[in-house]
Formats: structure tokens, C-alpha cells, sequence
């Protein structure tokens, strides 16, 4: 038995006698709240979206739509949540929930707590903003592009949960209605005061735990220790592994909240991200500081997901097909890893060893990585899925190249996908330094792009299909620089 | 006229109705299957324990799974006192003896929790004695594997018309399966209570037949066996056939431990052991005149149904009778077979075969159009059915003219042509992006084939108080079907929507019910409640007629007001005659019921008339294809679509989308793959999980996109003049593949064929690109050395 406990819609209910693998989904199910839904146990789906109070950039809070099936529920030890159930009820409906029910957003229905929960969290959104009124188009109707609604709502908020029914427009048109929060809606009220600090969790259940440490060097000692227990920031990988694949430890560390690990910082020379700092929050604070990496992130996985993902995890895993290793290679970062004995930089080219490997050591944490400045200034990623939103690479590409006139001066190519671990093409690299930028260098390093790469076919991809896409990334990438590409005779 | 169709004056139906449910759904209030499980006390879990060959004898040892803390019982076939099947059929043992296909359920564990029926499972033993496989639908086919009847559609004689056809091409076109993907995947609850009664409440599409099942495996009759299906989180036909064994190991459980049992699939187990849409291996023939119009096709389609028959047969027909789509063939030869894998058990899905055959036709079209010079839109617009011809099966095409009607709506309200010449000379200036704008038709027959499924019942009850209860046999899976039978019976009495509720869907209201299925749910139920309120409605008009002093014939029943014809200040509320039938014993309940009229339909020559009547509709799709990637964007969909006068233009809107999309999934994006190599694994699905089996997602929505309903549409033959809308979209996203099939040839030379692969994902789509550029090489060369 414990004494942790979550705040749910407004209450707080005790963990008592979880076993420690237990998500958020299948507690919030156990105890009766079976509004959110499990579509598909792995943070595909979005069915099991809920709200989670976050601390915002003013010392105030968000409301944070995460995936429920992938948190451990010992991670939200003494933290607030809120599921569909929690916003509104039949007799008085939250906004969101009321513009859905009404555009015909629900058919079946099984996915709609889900949509109402990450509607809820972009509703909230502190910085979501219409666009100003001075650029409507002439019949009044505001300029907003494919992605933003006329009041600011971005698309993308919804792109990790799926409707098998309605075909989305509905959905699209409730989100594109939405007005602000009346001042006097308690979850808009909740946004000014503080976010539940974490709490220092210790739970053991039937012989297994689960450990909140307070500090980073805590969290070294007890991983010095145990060198086998599962480091877990985001759990976007690890509950997949827990849920599909029917893994459990008898040790689990969380790191997500150290604040150690979720530092930003801009200085001259370097930019040093937080390895514990979901994507998305990376992504408000670089506020377009890297373009390159702009470019990365709506595309990597979905908002519900990148709202717990880490740059950590995502190199922690050491998948071949992670979305952030080839921007990351393309800008020539480096890993900082720390363990009780102290700290170490490694390049991140030099990281990986192997599938699913690399030189991190056991009782090894990566702390931060950092890219080194100015940046290039081409820089582009390509990634090719079947689905644009959501989907796993089967071939991503990562440029950062400077083109001095009319010559490359630098060059540095990341890929994925296209061997055991994620790597750079130097060949291609190499091919283009000095090189004047027109279609015959193009042409002569994109046939070294794939020098180093050995990629395969799976049900995501055939082995040529790759390898053309290698050979044509950079000839895409040229195509987008010159609007005119004129060929001439040599 | 037909009194069936007719609307009164101010009707409930017609109004754009929110769902019934939706302010249930977008709380989290509104129970599913595993939801009830969940607020059910001392409820055990069921886990199977899958096989990982397959095809292979297998013997169980379960006695690992009794030493895993927490697990209660292991069922096995020896626990079965009825029927050891999960079909109809009698070829679906439900506990198998020979593993047919990798992850079969072989047994399953009962568990205090999830977690201890999971380790359970994990602790069974099963060895393997492997036997030949055959995965592929080519596999059966050489190794000559089929099952159920083949059937043939013959009219004419097409061989001698391809003879003498002007031009004559042939191909195989082959496609993949789709799964449902349902969100709420299978789900069922058993209780047995105290007076030995089963009540399963089961995520089904068809709660008789699931009840039957239930009961033959039981070995006990069907009043000791009540099935509800309260709601569904999508079915898509996925839940037509396949829920019945779930059901049934569920109260087997429930029989033998004396607990409530709750079996819910996680979304691995659903996609490998559920049955998906069937996929198709079609070799064809076809010919044309020297105009351009069809003369003949001769077609062999092979369709893979996986370990069983399940509905492969009837899905087989529906495709046979649907290769016509909307078009004028004269001379036919169809021939239809079932290929047996060693796959899951293919079955209904959104369309049940029409699109398949749909899928043969305008592949054809869209192949040969570039190769006889022909615009696409003009080679299929000169094709259509005109009035009084009649199909290869012998059906006259009713309303035949409204194909050309939609059609032109369709090209001019989406300015179709204005269009295509913007992008001609977008393609002429863009080298690396080409786009296109393609459209496509629908014609699609409703009624099952099967006659005897064309019936239904319901159950209205008046309360005193004027307040109205339905219960009728259609289950609701997100259609909205309960929503249209709620708009009909407050039409038929003359109520305000407020005033009717529906009470859930069980098998012990309204017995002997049809699956909700064959988009015929609304036509069914609908008549059917509108025959139990009328006869309510006409017995009150004789306690009105007192009441007001008119004639029975002059009460009128509207906005929950009943008044004397012209006088309307003759007038009571419903309920203020509802009280006064009571007290002078006057019946206010109602058994309804509803056959379709005017149909046959003989199986064994595939001739007769299966259809009450056609929905039609048209689309017009314009796509972008990176010729870098294969990727590609759809930019814009207008669809002019048919539903009669629609019950409820919201909720049809609704099903005209999601049925395009999913659709259109299907065509471009949701690709099954199946180890088809001779490995350990041979057989296993790869793309098992929502993190491999791509739907379409938000960025798959078109950017634009609008749906017309044609209007003034009443069909006479329907509930107040509707049509049936659940499976007919979803054809409309061929125009999808074919706009991309056109932009593909916009890479190669004038008068290129595009043969492009199925799914049309960008992988697919990139390879024809390269074949089309390919082909422009030379050409270009060419024109570069006569130019000298």
C-alpha cells in the first residue's frame, strides 16, 4: 500500500494498490472513469487523450494533452489530470465538447473523448492567437493556411488521434469554431496559478518499483546502483514496450522531472537542450532559433506524443529510425552524457555503435545535447512516410549545408532508416565542398549519398525505394533553391 | 406515389439531427462493451493463447497456465456442451485442433485480472506439427485451393464480341485487403444469471445470429441466450460475422465459472485474428468499339477468403454484381471463385464486394483511356447506363438517368473543366510536381442478395404520459441509425424528436432480426418502426376522432399536438390522448414490421432482381504527386451523392465523408502485409499495430472538400423516400486513384498507360512515376532527333 495520489477532475484519488507497470489508461479504467479509451495501446490513436496540468513559461500552467496508454500512473504522482469526463458534463457541456457534438464530429463516438481532451488542450493554448485582422482576404474571411484555423487553432494538435468514421472535416470544422475561454471557466482559471510541483515518488508493489528521485544526482546514485533499471523521461517507447510487448521492470527511474535535464539555453557558440525536455517544449522555446529543427518537429510522430518525447529518449533508444538523430548529425551535435563519476561529451556521429547501441555506459545518462553555432544556413529535412502526419520514417534525410557565392563551403547529411544505426553520408559530404552548386555536383554527390547506407526492405518500405530516395533527396532539396533550373552544355 | 415514402407535413425527418449520442460521446459518458465490463464487480478477463504457425496440427498443454497466480480456468474444446464452431458454416472450430492461420486462437484463459489471464496464456504449451501453407491469393490459386461455389454473371457472348471489338486489351488487376480498424475493437460481456439465463452484451453488428452462436456452442435454445448491442465504436461490417465466437467463449466462461466473463481484444490480437475486406486477383479482357464504347468483358476474379467461408460467398456475389458499376456492358462473362488461405477469415467490409468489383471496372476504364485516346471522364460519361437498359444479372437500372444528371451537376458546380486546364498548364511549367483532377461514379444496389435478410421488426410502446419508446432489430455503430429511427418514428406519430427515446438494441425485444448491414439498416428498421407507430397513430385517431369531434380520417398528428383537419382549434396534446386510449383500453404498443417488396434473386444462375433500387453518386478528386517521393497531397473533392431524400442531412453528409476517406484509404494508404516468406514466421501479418497499418489521419483530409446532396431525390421504394447511404461513398474515392493515375501519366508521354499498384501509397506511386518517366526518355529523344 502507498499514499500517492492524482488529482482527477477535480479529485483526488489514491493509487493504492496499482502494480507499478500500470498506465494511466488502465488505472483511470479500473477506477470507474471509463470515458477515456484504448484504440490502440501504443500512442497511435489518441482514444485515450487526457489533460494534464503542466508548468507553463510564466510560472502559471498548461493544460498538456498527452497520450494516457503510455504513462506510467506513478508518474503523475501528486500531479492534476483531466479526461473528457472531467470537462464537462451531459447536462453542461464544455465548449469543445458542445462544438463537436454539435458539427457531427461524433459518429461511433469511441474516439471522441480523445478529440475533445486534445481540442481541450489546444483551446487552452496560451499563445494561440487569430491571425491579425489586417490580413483577411477581401471577402472578410481571415488568412489562415492549411494547417491553422481563422482563430489560431493549429491542425497539428490533432494529428495523433484517429476517427475511422467521419473523414475528419467535421472535426476540423468544430476545432476551426472554437472561441476563447470565458474568464470565469475553471480550467481557464486553474492556468494562472502554479502547476503541481513533482513529488519525489517511491512505490514498490509486488517486489517491482518505481522511484521519482529529487535530484539528477540522485537519480546517478540509484542507476550506479542498479545499473539495470529502466531510465524512463517521456514513456512514449516504454509503455509501448509495457502494453504490446508485455515488458515489465523490477526498477523503474523516472528522470522526467529533474530539472537538470530540462534546461534551454542559447549562448554564443552552442545551444544546449535538456535531455528530459519534451520535444514540444523544445519546440516553443527555441521559438524557430533552428529552422532545420522546425522542419523536424511537426513531423515527428504526433503533438500528443511530442508533448512527452525527449530528445533523450530519442536518442536513448538508439533506433535506427528515430526522426531527431538525422537533423541532430546534420548539425553537427554532440551528446552529453553524465554518470555518478561526472560528465563526458561525445559527438553525437560517434555515438552510435550498433542497432540499438551505443558508447553509452550503464550508470550512463545523456544530460543534454548541444548544437554548435551559427548554424548553416540551408538546411532542410525530408522524411518519407507513407502518411504525412504520424508515421514512421521509412527513409528520413537531414541537410545543413552553407553555400558561399555560388560555392559549398560546409556540408553535413544525416540519415535514417537506411542502416542498423542512423548516420552521416560523408561521401556526398565530401563530394560537395568546394564544389560549385548546380545540378552536376548535385547530381555527382547524390550518387554517394547512399555510399555508407545499406537499407532493407520491411513492410514500410522496399530496399530500392530507399535507396532512390537517397539518390533523389538532394536533387529535391536543389529543385526547392533554384526556382529555375536551367541546364546548359559543359 | 407509394405510401411508404410519402412525408407528412412538417416532418421530423429531414432535419439536420445531431447524433442521438452525441453529447454522451464527447463526455466520455457513453458505455461501450468493455465500459459495462469495467463497472461489472468480479468480473474475470479472457486471453487467448494465439498460434505462430500458419498451418500446423497442434496439441495444448495448458497445465502451466493453473500455476500463474490469479488464473481461474482454461477453456478448451472439451469444455464445449453444444457446437464446437463459431460459424454458421460448421468449418470454424472454435477451438481448434489444426492451427489455420498465424494467430489463431487456439484456447483461452479466464483470469482474476488482465494481467493474470496474459501470463497465464504465456504459460501454455503448444506444440506444432506444420503442414503445407498457402498464404497468397496466387499460392491458391496454383496450388489450386478453393472453397464454397464459384458462381459465373453471363449476358451475351462476350467472346465473340471481343472478337469483333475494334480494340481489345487484357491485364490482371489485383488489389489488397482493408482492415476495419474499428476504434473499439472486439468486445463482448457475459453474465449468466440467477435463473440460468445468458445475457451477453457484445459489440455486434447482428445480435440474432451472435445469439445463435451463443446458443448452439452452449447447446442450449435461443430464449435461454439474450444478446444486446447497446452501441459500437465502429464496425464497418468488421462486426457483421465475426463477433458471434467471442460472444461465445464468453458465456462458455460465464457458464463454467459462474462469474461475469469480459473478452476484449487488444488491437494486435483484433488485426491478426479478425477478418479483413477480401482482396482480389482478377485476370480480364475487355473490349471497345471504335468509339469508344464497351462491347465486352470476360473477367476471371479470384478473391481470398481466407481459413473459412465465413461471408466470402455473398461478398463474392456483390462483387460480380457490381463490375458493372455504372456502365452499359453488353456482353459479359464473369466467373468468381474463392481462394483458401492460410490467412484470417476474410468477411463484410463497408461495400461487401461492390468495391472490388467497382475497383475492376474503372481500373479498365483508367488503364485504356490514354491507350485509345479517349479523355478518361468522356470514355466513362459515354458508357453510363442510359434509361431501360438493365444489368448482366437482369436487373433494369432504375433511374438510370440520374448517373448523367449527377454527373453534370458534379462538372460544373466544381468547375471541373476550367479546372483541368489550370492544371494542364500548371503540369506544362512544373517538371517535378504534377497534378490532375479526376472523376469517377457510383452505382450501387441496395437490398441484401440474400432476400430472406430483407425483413425486420420492431417494438414501439406509448407510455400515459404521451411519452414514446422504440426498440427496433439495427444496431448502432456510429451511423446514426438510431438518430433516423428516432426522426421517423416522431414523423410517423407526429411528435418533436425530444418526445421519442430508443431503448439499446437486444435480441429479447425484437427476435429473428438482420445483421445492420448492406446500408440497408435505416430502409429496414425504418419501415418497420413507421408500421408499429401508424398502427399506434391510427388507433389514437380514433380516440382523437371522439375527443374533437371529427372523423378518425381528419386527426392529425404534428409537433406533438393531434388536431381536427381544418379546425384547428379542435386540438389536444399527444399525450392528453395518449391518457384518454388508455382509460378506454385502447392497445398503445406495437409489434412493426417491414419487408422490401418486389425482389428475387436466383444464386445459382446469378439472374433475377436482388436490388430495390440504386444509390448513385459522382466525385471529382485533384491531387498533387511529388515525383521526387511518389508522395502526394488530394487538394480538393467535390462529390454530388444520392440518398433519396435524405432522412437526415447531417448524419448522411457524415457517412458520404467517412465512407470517401475510408475509401480512400483503402486505394492509397492501408497496406496488409503478410510474411510470405518460408521463415519461422511465415504467414504473420507485419503490419499488426496502428503504428504499422497506416489510416488516414488528419493530413490525409482533402483540403477542400464539399458534398452535395442531390436534391428532390424521394426513391418510392424507401422509409419517406431515402435511399440508403452507409457503403456507396466509399467508391467514390476511386476518383482519388484515378486523379492520381493521371498525374502519373502527366510524367510520361502523350497517350501513356498507367498501371498503378494497389494500394497507390507513395512507394507505389513513385514506381510508376519512374516507369512513366522511363517511357517519356525515349519519346523525348525522339522528338529531339526529328527536330533535327
Amino acid at each position: 500500500m502507498n499514499d500517492i495520489v492524482v488529482n482527477v477532475n477535480g479529485s483526488r484519488r489514491s493509487l493504492a494498490g496499482a502494480a507499478v507497470h500500470t498506465t494511466a489508461l488502465d488505472w483511470l479504467r479500473d477506477t470507474g472513469l471509463s470515458g477515456s479509451k484504448e484504440g490502440c495501446a501504443e500512442g497511435e490513436c489518441g482514444a485515450c487523450a487526457m489533460l494534464v496540468a503542466t508548468p507553463s513559461a510564466d510560472g502559471g500552467t498548461a493544460w498538456t494533452p498527452v497520450n494516457a496508454c503510455l504513462v506510467p500512473v506513478y508518474a503523475l504522482d501528486g500531479q492534476e489530470i483531466v479526461t473528457a469526463e472531467g470537462l464537462g458534463s451531459v447536462e453542461a457541456l464544455h465548449p469543445v465538447q458542445e462544438k463537436l457534438a454539435a458539427a457531427g464530429g461524433s459518429q461511433c463516438g469511441y474516439c471522441t473523448p480523445g478529440f475533445a481532451c486534445s481540442m481541450a488542450g489546444e483551446y487552452y493554448r496560451a499563445d494561440r492567437t487569430p491571425p491579425p485582422a489586417d490580413t483577411e482576404h477581401e471577402g472578410g474571411c481571415p488568412v489562415h493556411d492549411d494547417d491553422h484555423g481563422p482563430n489560431g487553432f493549429d491542425l497539428h494538435a490533432l494529428s495523433g488521434n484517429l476517427c475511422r468514421c467521419t473523414g475528419y472535416r467535421p472535426i476540423r470544422d468544430a476545432a476551426y469554431a472554437l472561441g476563447v475561454p470565458e474568464d470565469a471557466d475553471p480550467l481557464r482559471k486553474r492556468l494562472d496559478e502554479p502547476a503541481p510541483e513533482p513529488l519525489p515518488t517511491r512505490a514498490v508493489v509486488d517486489g517491482a518499483s518505481f522511484v521519482r528521485p529529487r535530484t539528477l544526482a540522485e537519480a546517478l546514485d540509484l542507476l550506479r546502483d542498479e545499473p539495470s533499471a529502466t531510465v524512463i523521461a517521456g514513456s512514449t517507447d516504454w509503455g509501448v514496450e509495457v502494453n504490446i510487448r508485455g515488458r515489465r521492470t523490477p526498477h523503474a527511474i523516472a528522470i522526467d522531472h529533474l530539472e537538470e535535464l530540462r534546461t534551454l539555453t542559447i549562448s554564443e557558440d552552442v545551444i544546449e537542450i535538456g535531455a528530459a525536455l519534451p520535444l514540444s517544449e523544445v519546440e516553443r522555446r527555441l521559438d524557430g532559433a533552428v529552422p532545420l529543427l522546425s522542419q523536424l518537429f511537426p513531423q515527428f510522430a504526433s503533438r500528443l506524443i511530442r508533448n512527452r518525447a525527449t530528445f533523450g529518449g530519442n536518442l536513448g533508444t538508439g533506433s535506427p529510425i528515430g526522426d531527431t538523430p538525422p537533423a541532430l548529425l546534420a548539425l553537427g551535435a554532440r551528446v552529453v552524457l553524465v554518470s555518478a563519476d561526472g560528465e563526458r561529451e561525445v559527438a553525437l556521429s560517434a555515438y552510435f555503435t550498433g542497432y540499438r547501441e551505443s558508447v553509452r555506459g550503464s550508470g550512463e545518462l545523456i544530460r543534454a545535447v548541444r548544437i554548435p553555432l551559427p548554424l548553416a544556413k540551408l538546411t532542410a529535412f525530408h522524411k518519407i512516410t507513407k502518411r504525412r502526419f504520424d508515421d514512421i520514417s521509412s527513409v528520413a534525410i537531414a541537410f545543413a549545408l552553407d553555400i558561399d557565392e555560388g560555392v559549398v563551403t560546409t556540408a553535413r547529411i544525416g540519415l535514417g532508416g537506411v542502416a542498423a544505426t542512423p548516420l552521416r553520408a560523408y561521401a556526398a559530404e565530401a563530394a560537395l565542398v568546394g564544389q560549385p552548386w548546380n545540378v552536376a555536383t548535385v547530381r555527382k554527390a547524390s550518387a554517394l549519398i547512399g555510399a555508407e547506407a545499406t537499407p532493407m526492405s520491411d513492410h514500410r518500405a522496399s530496399a530500392d525505394y530507399r535507396a532512390l530516395m537517397l539518390d533523389s533527396a538532394l536533387l529535391k532539396l536543389y529543385s526547392t533553391t533554384r526556382v529555375e533550373t536551367k541546364e546548359v552544355s559543359a | 406515389m407509394s405510401a411508404l415514402a410519402d412525408r407528412p407535413a412538417h416532418p421530423v425527418v429531414g432535419l439536420p439531427a445531431a447524433h442521438e449520442s452525441a453529447a454522451l460521446h464527447v463526455t466520455g459518458a457513453a458505455m461501450y462493451t468493455d465500459d459495462l465490463a469495467a463497472h461489472t464487480a468480479g468480473v474475470l478477463t479472457a486471453w487467448p493463447v494465439q498460434s505462430t504457425n500458419a498451418h500446423a496440427k497442434v496439441t495444448v498443454d495448458v497445465s502451466g497456465a493453473y500455476r500463474v497466480p490469479g488464473v481461474v480456468r482454461v477453456l478448451t474444446a472439451a469444455d464445449v456442451p453444444g457446437v464446437n464452431d463459431a460459424g454458421i458454416k460448421n468449418d470454424e472450430p472454435l477451438f481448434p485442433s489444426e492451427s489455420r492461420f498465424y494467430g489463431h486462437a487456439l484456447v483461452w484463459v479466464l483470469g482474476e485480472t488482465q494481467e493474470a489471464a496474459r501470463l497465464g496464456a504465456e504459460a501454455v504449451t503448444v506444440e506444432y506439427e506444420p503442414l503445407p501453407s498457402l498464404i497468397t491469393v496466387q499460392e491458391a490459386i496454383d496450388a489450386g485451393s478453393y472453397q464454397g461455389i464459384a458462381r459465373t454473371v453471363q449476358r451475351g457472348d462476350a467472346a465473340s464480341a471481343l472478337a469483333s471489338s475494334a480494340h481489345v486489351f487484357e491485364g490482371v488487376t489485383s488489389f489488397g485487403g482493408q482492415e476495419h480498424f474499428y476504434l473499439e475493437t472486439h468486445a463482448s460481456l457475459a453474465i449468466r444469471d440467477s435463473e440460468g439465463q445468458y445475457f451477453v452484451q457484445c459489440s455486434t453488428q447482428h445480435p440474432s445470429e451472435t445469439q445463435e452462436i451463443v446458443a448452439h456452442v452452449l447447446g442450449v435454445h435461443s430464449n435461454q441466450v439474450t444478446v444486446q448491442s447497446l452501441r459500437m465504436g465502429g464496425a464497418f461490417g468488421g462486426k457483421e460475422m465475426q463477433p458471434h465466437g467471442f460472444a461465445a467463449i464468453a458465456a462458455l466462461g460465464a457458464k463454467l465459472t459462474g462469474r461475469p466473463v469480459r473478452l476484449r481484444l487488444n488491437r494486435t490480437q483484433d488485426i491478426t485474428m479478425t477478418g479483413k475486406r477480401h482482396p482480389f486477383h482478377i485476370s480480364w479482357k475487355v473490349g471497345l468499339d471504335e468509339n469508344g464504347y464497351l462491347q465486352a468483358l470476360d473477367a476471371t476474379l479470384t478473391c481470398d477468403g481466407g481459413w473459412s467461408l465465413d461471408l466470402s460467398e455473398p461478398v463474392l456475389g456483390r462483387a460480380l454484381c457490381h463490375l458493372d458499376n455504372a456502365y452499359w456492358i453488353p456482353n459479359v462473362h464473369a466467373h468468381g471463385r474463392i481462394a483458401k488461405t492460410n490467412k484470417p477469415s476474410n468477411t463484410a467490409f463497408r461495400g461487401f464486394g461492390g468495391p472490388q468489383g467497382v475497383f475492376l471496372i474503372e481500373d479498365i476504364l483508367g488503364r485504356v483511356a490514354p491507350a485509345i485516346g479517349v479523355d478518361p471522364l468522356e470514355l466513362r460519361r459515354k458508357n453510363f447506363y442510359r434509361p431501360g437498359q438493365s444489368t448482366p444479372y437482369g436487373q433494369l437500372v432504375k433511374d438510370a438517368d440520374r448517373l448523367d444528371t449527377i454527373w453534370g451537376q458534379l462538372r460544373e458546380e466544381a468547375d471541373v473543366d476550367a479546372r483541368r486546364a489550370e492544371i494542364e498548364s500548371f503540369n506544362a511549367s512544373s517538371p517535378h510536381v504534377k497534378r490532375a483532377l479526376s472523376m469517377t461514379p457510383v452505382k450501387f444496389g441496395i437490398s441484401f442478395n440474400f432476400a430472406a435478410f430483407n425483413q425486420a421488426g420492431a417494438l414501439v410502446h406509448v407510455y400515459k404520459d404521451g411519452s414514446v419508446l422504440i426498440n427496433h432489430g439495427g444496431t448502432e455503430m456510429g451511423q446514426g441509425l438510431h438518430t433516423k429511427m428516432l426522426q421517423v418514428a416522431a414523423t410517423a406519430l407526429g411528435l418533436e424528436l425530444h418526445q421519442v427515446r430508443l431503448a439499446p438494441t437486444r435480441t429479447d425485444k425484437v427476435p429473428n432480426t438482420s445483421a445492420t448491414a448492406a446500408s440497408s439498416g435505416a430502409d429496414l428498421n425504418g419501415g418497420a418502426v413507421k408500421d408499429a407507430c401508424e398502427q399506434i397513430r391510427a388507433r389514437m385517431a380514433k380516440v382523437a376522432g371522439r375527443m374533437l369531434d371529427v372523423d378518425e380520417r381528419d386527426v392529425r398528428f404534428s409537433g406533438g399536438q393531434v388536431s381536427a383537419l381544418g379546425r384547428p382549434e379542435r386540438k389536444a396534446a399527444f399525450a392528453e390522448v395518449a391518457h384518454a386510449a388508455y382509460l378506454q383500453r385502447v392497445q398503445l404498443f406495437a409489434a412493426g414490421y417491414y419487408r422490401t417488396e418486389g425482389l428475387h434473386w436466383n444464386p445459382e444462375i446469378m439472374q433475377g432482381s436482388p436490388f430495390k433500387y440504386f444509390a448513385y453518386g459522382a466525385a471529382a478528386t485533384e491531387v498533387e504527386v511529388d515525383g521526387f517521393t511518389g508522395t502526394y497531397r488530394v487538394r480538393r473533392v467535390d462529390i454530388v451523392h444520392d440518398v433519396g431524400d435524405s432522412l437526415s442531412p447531417m448524419l448522411d453528409i457524415g457517412q458520404v465523408e467517412g465512407g470517401y476517406v475510408q475509401g480512400l484509404g483503402w486505394l492509397t494508404l492501408e497496406e496488409l502485409r503478410w510474411d510470405t516468406s518460408d521463415g519461422p514466421h511465415r504467414g504473420r501479418l507485419q503490419t499488426q499495430s496502428a503504428s504499422t497499418y497506416k489510416l488516414p489521419s488528419f493530413s490525409e483530409m482533402p483540403e477542400t472538400f464539399t458534398v452535395r446532396l442531390f436534391e428532390n431525390a424521394r426513391e418510392d421504394g424507401a422509409v419517406y423516400g431515402s435511399k440508403a447511404v452507409g457503403e456507396p461513398p466509399l467508391m467514390l474515392a476511386f476518383s482519388a486513384r484515378e486523379a492520381i493515375r493521371d498525374a502519373v501519366g502527366a510524367f510520361g508521354p502523350a497517350r501513356h498507360s498507367v498501371e498503378l499498384a494497389s494500394p497507390a501509397t507513395p512507394e507505389a506511386v513513385f514506381w510508376a512515376v519512374r516507369t512513366a518517366q522511363a517511357a517519356a526518355a525515349p519519346a523525348a529523344e525522339r522528338a529531339l532527333t526529328s527536330a533535327r
